[in-house]
């Protein structure tokens, strides 16, 4: 099997961010790691390739310090990379869609492109689907239980409350991953220092001939959400505390 | 008055009460309540109740919109473009998320997810960036304004209106590329956590999966859905769908009460905009009590079975 991960490099979840002026973000000191959910998919297309044979290659689009995540991914058992070029590392999601389905092709389609449920930057939940739709394969997103078996692929996502469908698709198809799919690996040393070796094949966006569609969202300002400023504590015994949440929550919050 | 289409999900024949709040969200506007998932009769006094001018039924001259979301997207399109829709805003569910992305790549349009407020006329929204660390607020240049909300972040307000239902046909061709075979179901009977209005979270501090049931106790009374903290799903105590926070779920209802969770950004990034957020935890310096509303230093043990008592 050849299977393409698709995977983004973004700010540490714990990372403080700044806002540049009105519309843009300071990413110069800030720590950069693989998207997580992308590492369900490296995990799963690299146990399926040491399963079925074949090989895991990983894309990304983003800037030049992206290959930091892409060797992570490689040191995780992906065997080679493409990084597509871009001055900045937050693209609208259809010309990221553009850029990956022109990198794929490239390459030589295989027999699935996995990404994360999501990107937890700019969180627009769409990108995979447009990949899909731009290569006309089946997608199924949110993906926490896999099978492929001949040239099908079963998959299952939660629709809420626990309830799940299991769903169908021929191969190839886009998966997008999620927690329960599987535990992703923590590479060991030596898988570490031999990613360092693999192949990374760097293209320019604006070598791949896509035509920048971006600019029909536009981001009009940027705000911290609001923090909280502390608790009010409440205080004395379990009883009176209690007491007094539950009259706070009816009568002042009004939300019981 | 932009004629604004609204996708409604219903539970039993119900609607949702999030759909509502999608409905409040587009206020002012003409509402055209789209249905695909109910017989239209059952939801009319609640949708004209909550502003709907309109209510079309939605059906696939062939196929079954609930084993194929490719169809069901086509049929949105299509609807879209019969009723000169210019915007389609729907909850952002398991489902509505799915769908909405489909659509948004079918018509090759910009989508803007998980809001948490919308202009419609002006095509604005707000969103969170980083894992709700940053408010973005977006404009969408494009006939068509497609967005979803996160459930309850906009509570419904009632705003009768005529609620007439046409019926439509969309005469699209399945394009079959994703089946759905099954429906497993999960716990019966268990509220989904994205859309309830009262969340009650347990943290490592639970335990056991067995001590998951003394908030069960207390859910049942504040008419809750359980939630689970990252640390108590890793240690095996409750199970992933129960997630709240970074790899879980994404919840904004109008109460949370954490128990036992210390309050890892990550665990935030999924409950920040919840309306109030209530921390009961043993160590009082645990760093929730910075960043919720309402505190309590106490053994979740004590204090749980005193608020199921007192509620």
């Amino acid at each position: 099997m050849k299977i393409f991960v698709c995977v983004k490099h973004v700010p540490d979840t714990a990372a403080t961010i700044k806002i540049a002026g009105e519309t843009g973000y300071a990413d110069g000191d800030i720590k950069f790691i693989a998207n997580p959910y992308d590492e369900f998919g490296v995990e799963e297309a690299v146990s399926l390739v040491e399963k079925e044979g074949g090989e895991v290659v990983i894309v990304t689009v983003g800037k030049a310090d992206a290959v930091a995540t892409i060797r992570g991914a490689m040191a995780m058992g992906a065997q080679r990379a493409i990084l597509v070029k871009t001055e900045g590392q937050f693209l609208d999601s259809a010309l990221t869609a553009q850029a990956l389905k022109a990198a794929i092709e490239q390459d030589g389609m295989g027999d699935m492109v996995i990404t994360g449920k999501g990107s937890v930057d700019t969180e627009t939940f769409q990108t995979q689907y447009r990949l899909a739709k731009l290569l006309g394969l089946p997608i199924t997103n949110e993906v926490s239980a896999l099978s492929v078996d001949g040239g099908n692929a079963v998959a299952e996502r939660e629709v809420g409350g626990g309830d799940k469908q299991v769903i169908e698709m021929g191969l190839p198809c886009v998966i997008g991953a999620t927690k329960g799919l599987n535990e992703p690996r923590y590479p060991k040393f030596p898988d570490i220092m031999k990613a360092k070796k693999k192949e990374v094949k760097e293209v320019a966006l604006s070598d791949l001939g896509v035509d920048d569609n971006s600019g029909n969202v536009v981001i009009e300002k940027l705000e911290p959400v609001p923090e909280r400023s502390g608790a009010k504590m409440l205080e004395g015994s379990v009883d009176a505390q209690v007491t007094e949440l539950v009259k706070i929550l009816k009568e002042d919050e009004k939300v019981l | 008055m932009a004629k604004t289409g609204i996708l409604i999900e219903t539970e039993n024949n119900a609607v949702k009460e999030t759909s509502l709040g999608v409905m409040t969200a587009a206020a002012g506007q003409e509402i055209i309540a789209l249905v695909m998932d109910a017989n239209p009769a059952d939801v009319k006094d609640k949708l004209a109740e909550y502003g709907a001018a309109t209510i079309v039924s939605v059906k696939a001259a062939s196929g079954d919109t609930t084993a194929s979301p490719d169809l069901a997207a086509e049929c949105l399109a299509t609807a879209i473009k019969e009723y000169g829709l210019q915007a389609l805003l729907g909850t952002a569910s398991a489902i509505g998320k799915d769908l909405f992305a489909r659509l948004a790549a079918t018509m090759d349009s910009p989508l803007v997810s998980d809001c948490v407020a919308v202009d419609v006329a002006a095509k604005t929204a707000k969103k969170s960036h980083f894992s709700g660390k940053i408010f973005a607020s977006l404009k969408v240049n494009a006939d068509v304004f497609l967005a979803t909300i996160r459930p309850n972040a906009i509570e419904a307000v009632a705003s009768p209106a005529g609620g007439e239902i046409v019926e439509f046909t969309a005469d699209v061709a399945d394009p079959g590329l994703v089946v759905v075979k099954e429906v497993k179901k999960g716990d019966s009977g268990k509220l989904d956590l994205t859309e309830a209005p009262v969340i009650i979270t347990g943290g490592r501090a639970i335990g056991s999966s067995d001590n998951y049931k003394m908030l069960e106790a207390c859910a049942a009374k504040l008419g809750a859905a359980v939630g689970a903290s990252r640390a108590a799903v890793d240690a095996g105590y409750a199970t992933h769908s129960m997630q709240v926070g970074q790899t879980g779920k994404t919840v904004s209802p109008k109460l949370y009460i954490a128990c036992g969770v210390s309050g890892a950004v990550q665990h935030f990034a999924g409950m920040k905009t919840s309306k109030v957020i209530v921390a009961i935890n043993e160590d009082k310096d645990a760093p929730i009590f910075a960043k919720c509303d309402y505190g309590i230093v106490g053994d979740i043990f004590d204090v749980v079975p005193v608020l199921t008592e007192k509620l």
